[in-house]
């Protein structure tokens, strides 16, 4: 998002030649497909080698857990498509978590009553960034670092240090129940699968998410071809705070706990998922199917190096080398691609890959310059 | 004033243009908020400015921020972003403590070098994977931010640095005055200085500049892109390695939470001082103002009566209304150029 055009991945754009591989292909040889069959390699190994992992609580725990980023990473991987970032979702979860414990306790709301007003609430702190960047045209990274401390600001004024604990109990074990009986499966996944699929037919099967895919390539070219650029970040916005507030009634009911600083920190780990699970920084590239993935290959990885009785720091080291080797990778993939496909042509890029040409002639330049 | 907007600056008269670069700096407006917050909180709480701890506290606060800040728009300029400086920040202050539990006898000028270095070697890790890899450098910072705070982390365990493992030459920095002016804040302004300076005259401090205007164009024309990136990575991460052990000779304890969530604060004050978050404009001086005002306000809210747990929202407000500001600010100057524009082509037309 910060950097220059010249260094957007190659394969970001559809070319004739990509598409003239099979189909099977296509879908398998994807970053997304690297990162589920990463997921599915350390949940065989874990099974195996580390103690308790294949208990019934494992995964159980592991999705209480991470629940809320799996929330939240569904508009913001949106959102990042678009080539905007949204910093504030962490501070709208802590308000949308004051604003229910101050509505049910102070003002006698029943929990469903102050949870839909905390989720507009949530919306309209959404759209106020949501307004700043797609109407004013500010940059999003700006704007959200500021609402960032805005919002929490908010929260913590609201509530000062208290932290209010008296939730009914019929809605703090809702949010702990499993599913079926004696499964894995937490409530909280019922209303995930639906955001997901809701998602994933908005991004992937919907002419507005084809418009949320172009505007992250080119947004004037989005504008010319008919997309309204505008709308469409705006609504991202929307959506990312109101799920956020969702998420943060989530957040209260299942510790039980508001506090003004809770969740402190939640946007940098849902970042750090989403692009782990393949979304392009730049925009325009990356899937749902990925992020979800990589969400829960963060999530697998700590439960099992806690397992190992590891401290949460040394799992803080591996995720973000993690994170550090994916964006690595593919620039590292792409130049070794690039080498191979140079020595396979024989003499260098002669041949009429036009997509290709400028940036390579650049890239020489480059680096006769650092020379 | 459209008929003077087109002609050559050298072209007006030395005093019009002073005045007139002084009226639109970006300094002077945060530095005139920054006086009226000071001198409002005085007029409720005289000891705020007046009393021998109110004035060291005015400048001695801000002196971490004030070299974080300096050190990250260094980078913003570049048109990238570095937000592990609070890692960084924690890690080298953790080093300074332990370089004194496990060498006594050690010379304080060589753990300010110390630190300096082990913050320029991380800086420069994060510098190298930005700058070789050609990768977004909010996500590669984004994971050293992590893994620099896990090795500060697991390296501490549960011990912690206290003010008695320290020598009492180091701790009396924290609380010595030069002309009533904290040493702490000499050595931040110090470091401010040398960098504005290099940004202001130097040729390396202009290629940042024109690196961040327009990366495409500053490979294309042979600037040394990756060097000058590498740099600035470098210079940002060496002022956070001296933040850390400021930060250690100011509070004379290290716990797990040193540094916590200062990037952010960091990036705010380069914002609110002008500097423009897509690089190529801004200054180091509007950032270093825009320290003093981000922890000025922060000391100067319990004081007027607004409960400190709104400092946060307040801070958030300021940060928004710095950059409408910007954005209206040249809206209208692009307006201005493109009527003064239209009018000197009609009469040739």
């Amino acid at each position: 998002m910060s950097t220059s055009v010249l260094s957007r991945p190659e394969g970001s754009t559809r070319s004739y030649p990509a598409y003239s591989r099979p189909l099977w292909r296509r879908v398998l040889f994807t970053r997304e497909f690297a990162v589920i069959a990463l997921l599915v390699a350390v949940i065989f190994y874990s099974n195996n080698n580390v103690p308790n992992f294949d208990g019934p609580l494992t995964f159980y725990y592991l999705f209480l857990d991470i629940a809320p980023i799996l929330l939240i990473a569904l508009p913001m991987t949106l959102v990042i498509i678009t080539g905007e970032i949204d910093l504030s979702v962490a501070s709208v979860v802590g308000l949308s978590s004051v604003l229910v414990a101050q509505l049910h306790v102070e003002a006698g709301l029943s929990i469903p009553v102050a949870g839909l007003i905390a989720i507009l609430v949530g919306a309209v702190c959404g759209a106020f960034n949501g307004f700043l960047v797609a109407y004013v045209g500010l940059p999003s990274l700006a704007v959200t670092i500021g609402t960032l401390a805005l919002y929490r600001g908010i929260a913590v004024g609201l509530l000062g240090t208290k932290a209010v604990t008296d939730f009914p109990e019929k809605w703090t074990d809702l949010a702990k129940e499993r599913i079926v009986e004696g499964h894995a499966y937490p409530m909280i996944l019922i209303p995930f699968v639906v955001l997901a699929i809701a998602f994933v037919l908005l991004l992937h099967f919907s002419p507005f998410g084809r418009g949320v895919f172009e505007i992250g390539l080119n947004d004037e070219a989005a504008h010319f071809t008919g997309v309204n650029v505008q709308r469409t970040k705006f609504l991202l916005f929307v959506l990312a705070g109101a799920v956020s507030a969702f998420a943060g009634i989530y957040y209260t009911l299942r510790f039980g706990s508001a506090r003004g600083d809770n969740a402190t920190g939640l946007e940098l780990q849902v970042i750090a998922a989403v692009l782990l699970g393949g979304v392009s920084i730049f925009g325009g590239r990356g899937a749902i199917h990925g992020v979800i993935a990589g969400v829960i290959l963060i999530g697998v990885i700590s439960s099992a190096m806690r397992l190992e009785s590891y401290t949460v720091n040394k799992i803080n080291i591996v995720i973000g080398t993690l994170l550090v080797l994916s964006v690595i990778s593919t620039s590292f993939l792409g130049w070794a691609k690039d080498l191979w496909s140079r020595r396979g042509r024989g003499s260098g890029p002669s041949s009429s890959e036009k997509n290709g040409q400028h940036r390579q002639a650049v890239a020489a330049d480059e680096s006769t310059n650092e020379r | 004033m459209s008929d003077t907007l087109l002609v050559e600056p050298s072209a007006v008269s030395p005093t019009k243009r002073i005045v007139g670069e002084l009226l639109r700096s970006r300094e002077i407006a945060v530095g005139t908020v920054l006086v009226l917050v000071i001198a409002f909180t005085t007029i409720k709480s005289p000891s705020f400015l007046f009393s021998d701890n109110g004035w060291r506290d005015l400048l001695l606060t801000p002196s971490l921020l004030l070299l974080l800040a300096v050190g990250q728009t260094a980078v913003i300029i570049t048109r990238n972003v570095d937000l592990s400086v609070g890692s960084t920040l924690g890690l080298t202050a953790y080093f300074t403590g332990k370089l004194f539990v496990d060498h006594p006898g050690l010379p304080i000028i060589a753990v300010f070098v110390a630190g300096l270095l082990m913050g320029a070697l991380l800086g420069l890790v994060n510098g190298v994977l930005v700058a070789f890899f050609r990768v977004p450098s909010l996500v590669i910072t984004l994971g050293t931010l992590y893994i620099y705070r896990g090795i500060f982390l697991s390296w501490a365990g549960s011990s912690r640095i206290n003010p008695s493992d320290l020598p009492h030459g180091f701790l009396d920095l924290g609380t010595k005055q030069i002309l009533t002016i904290p040493v702490l804040t000499i050595i931040g302004l110090v470091a401010l200085g040398l960098t504005g300076y290099y940004l202001y005259t130097a040729r390396g401090g202009r290629e940042l500049y024109a690196i961040g205007s327009d990366p495409d164009a500053a490979v294309l024309y042979g600037l040394p892109v990756t060097r000058r990136v590498i740099g600035a990575f470098v210079l940002c991460g060496a002022l956070a390695g001296l933040a850390g052990v400021v930060y250690t000779a100011r509070y004379g304890t290290v716990s797990s939470n040193a540094g916590y969530g200062m990037e952010l604060q960091a990036v705010g004050a380069a914002v609110i001082g002008g500097v423009a978050i897509f690089g190529g404009s801004g200054t180091v001086w509007g950032a270093a103002i825009g320290a003093f005002l981000l922890v000025t306000i922060n000391r100067a809210l319990p004081v007027v009566g607004i409960s400190d747990f709104w400092q946060r929202a307040v801070v958030g407000a300021l940060i928004i209304a710095a950059v409408v500001l910007d954005r209206v600010l040249s809206a209208r100057q692009e307006r201005r150029l493109i009527a003064a524009r239209d009018e000197t082509r009609e009469p040739s037309a």
